[in-house]
């Protein structure tokens, strides 16, 4: 190839290349324009206090009701029930896997987690339709088995894998020598477990659970199947629940384009948006934490 | 405290995290048991390769899987050239500036948006500002700007490895910085990169939310898609045949079967990714 065009490819590319670097820019920006300017609409109509602290949810009514406190309050009981389930069993597999686990057993926890993390979110949710729900209905002598807490069990399903994942590589990253003295005192494994290595890991941790927050938040599809889809006050773990990324998923199909309730959902989004963002914000900060505290 | 009491007592305190782990792989085994032992009967070539019939209560799910291979093909052309191209960007280009930092930022918290939101993104960008309507295109690429920040990371995770030395070499003959990107450095990366690929696909082949409002159909007439139209994928035929469907009980094994055909697609592309990770740590020691 002729030196000249050598080198205006070179150039070229370095443009393409810094031009799909900006388009990223470009897709978040989009993402949160889209959701502001929607939400904009729909606060001309509702004020964002009645919106907020509104507590029913009934778009379709006589006088249309737009309060999204028992929506919040709703995915707060699901995320909250399942991380019950998910950060002890997470931090003690993770716990597990880094000191306990032989290379060899390590080879095949590892890829079962990835299996687990592999599995669509379609297929856990219908499993709570088939599995829990009439489990769960047997046992609390209800109708159906289609409410907060087996939607909470399958989220804790579906954050497990990340838990565990940051978890391990947290606990894995301290230090041998922050062992070895802690042996070297006479102190069993598991005290050095308990007062030196999950402590050290701890930023790691906490990292860990508001991923595995962030996740089960913004998860869509099983709580979809398995809470039941009530749009009532949620008063326990037995009660049907329906979500706020459920109550998106439902509606939108069926709204017109462009009326309140239409805004309504995108105004739903937009908090659904920021609860994830500081969720995996405050993960982000407590990685970097740990990072700096263990700088290699 | 005596000594032989934290024996004792240590046995207790392992067994609880050996429980706990044994509990997650039970959560595992519960699931691929109760796909495979139920869908299984239902699973045959013939049930891949007919379409279904009678309001899909017979018939088998070659309509969804044609949709979701398409879907899949086309969030692959859509995020493959973009996120590899602003990986090697942001590994071979850029410089550590406030405007790189902000483009990592905007990285990390995409992946963490959640998918509806991108449904809803690629419902106001594709199916109404671009006006693809709700049509296979605007579903496929709203699965592939969800595919981006995973696809860029992994790239890039991969780019890191490769050594400074193997960049010296070919800048060193004469090659331009371009030619060594395109010639030395993409291809010893590239099972790295194709190891991201096919996990951030097979990801996306599962997703159901994003394709929700952005053209999944209930049932559509034939088997052949065509990008304007609207499409049947399997993780939306298996979320309409257990809630939607009007005899629910009666298509409930097809239903299985969809999932079990769903958890193969997906577990296949997981392996191939293996195959591909599997290959590039022996090409490294």
């Amino acid at each position: 190839m002729r030196y000249k065009t050598r080198i205006s490819l070179d150039n070229l590319f370095k443009i393409v290349f810094k031009a799909t670097g900006l388009l990223v820019l470009a897709l978040l920006g989009g993402i949160f324009l889209m959701l502001i300017y929607n939400s904009f609409s729909f606060f001309l109509d509702v004020r964002p206090l009645d919106f907020i602290t509104g507590m029913e949810w009934n778009p379709t009514g006589k006088t249309p009701k737009y309060g999204m406190l028992p929506l919040i309050l709703s995915t707060t009981l699901v995320t909250l029930g399942a991380m019950v389930i998910a950060i002890p069993l997470g931090i003690g597999t993770a716990a597990f896997i880094a000191e306990y686990a032989s290379p060899r057993l390590k080879n095949i926890l590892k890829p079962a987690i990835e299996m687990l993390a592999a599995i669509p979110s379609v297929v856990i949710g219908f499993l709570g339709i088939v599995v829990l729900s009439p489990r769960i209905a047997d046992m609390a002598d209800l109708s159906n088995g289609l409410n907060a807490l087996n939607g909470a069990i399958l989220l804790a399903i579906m954050a497990l894998p990340t838990i565990i994942t940051v978890a391990e590589d947290a606990i894995h990253a301290v230090p041998n020598t922050y062992k070895e003295a802690s042996y070297g005192v006479g102190a069993t494994k598991w005290q050095t477990l308990r007062k030196v290595v999950i402590p050290a890991a701890f930023p790691g941790i906490i990292a860990a659970i508001m991923l595995g927050v962030g996740r089960a938040i913004g998860e869509t599809m099983t709580v979809l199947m398995a809470t039941g889809n009530a749009s009532m006050f949620p008063t326990g773990m037995f009660d049907a629940v329906k979500t706020m990324t459920a109550t998106i998923a439902i509606e939108m199909g069926e709204v017109p384009y462009q009326t309140t309730h239409y805004y309504a959902l995108y105004a739903i989004a937009t908090v659904l948006f920021f609860m994830t963002l500081i969720a995996n914000m405050l993960g982000e900060y407590f990685i970097n934490k740990f990072r700096k505290y263990h700088a290699v | 405290m005596r000594y032989k009491t934290p024996k004792i007592a240590s046995i207790i305190e392992w067994s609880t995290l050996l429980l706990s782990t044994c509990l997650v792989c039970f959560f595992l085994l519960v699931v691929l048991w109760e796909i495979i032992s139920k869908g299984a009967s239902k699973l045959s070539w013939e049930f891949v390769f007919s379409v279904p019939t009678d309001g899909m209560t017979k018939g088998g799910v070659f309509t969804p899987v044609i949709g979701t291979v398409l879907l899949t093909m086309i969030t692959a052309l859509f995020s493959i050239p973009f996120g590899v191209s602003c990986a090697i960007y942001l590994n071979e280009y850029a410089e550590n500036n406030w405007l790189t930092r902000t483009i990592r930022a905007s990285i990390r918290n995409l992946s963490g948006v959640p998918s509806i939101i991108y449904g809803l993104f690629g419902l106001a960008l594709f199916v109404q500002a671009l006006q693809f309507g709700t049509s296979m295109l605007a579903a496929g690429l709203t699965l592939g700007l969800l595919s981006l920040p995973y696809i860029i990371t992994t790239t890039e995770e991969a780019l890191v490895r490769i050594p400074n030395s193997t960049r010296e070499a070919a800048l060193a003959i004469g090659a331009t910085k371009f030619e060594t990107i395109k010639d030395v450095v993409v291809p010893s990366a590239m099972p790295g990169i194709l190891t991201g690929v096919v996990l951030t696909l097979s990801r996306a082949a599962g997703e159901t939310a994003p394709i929700l409002f952005t053209g999944a159909a209930f049932y559509i007439n034939r088997s052949t898609g065509y990008l304007n139209e609207e499409f049947m994928a399997l993780p939306y035929h298996l979320y309409m045949l257990s809630t939607q469907h009007q005899s629910i009980e009666e298509v409930r094994p097809i239903a299985y079967g969809t999932a079990l055909v769903l958890v193969i697609v997906v577990f296949l592309m997981n392996l191939t990714a293996f195959y591909f990770r599997y290959k590039y740590r022996k090409n490294e020691n």
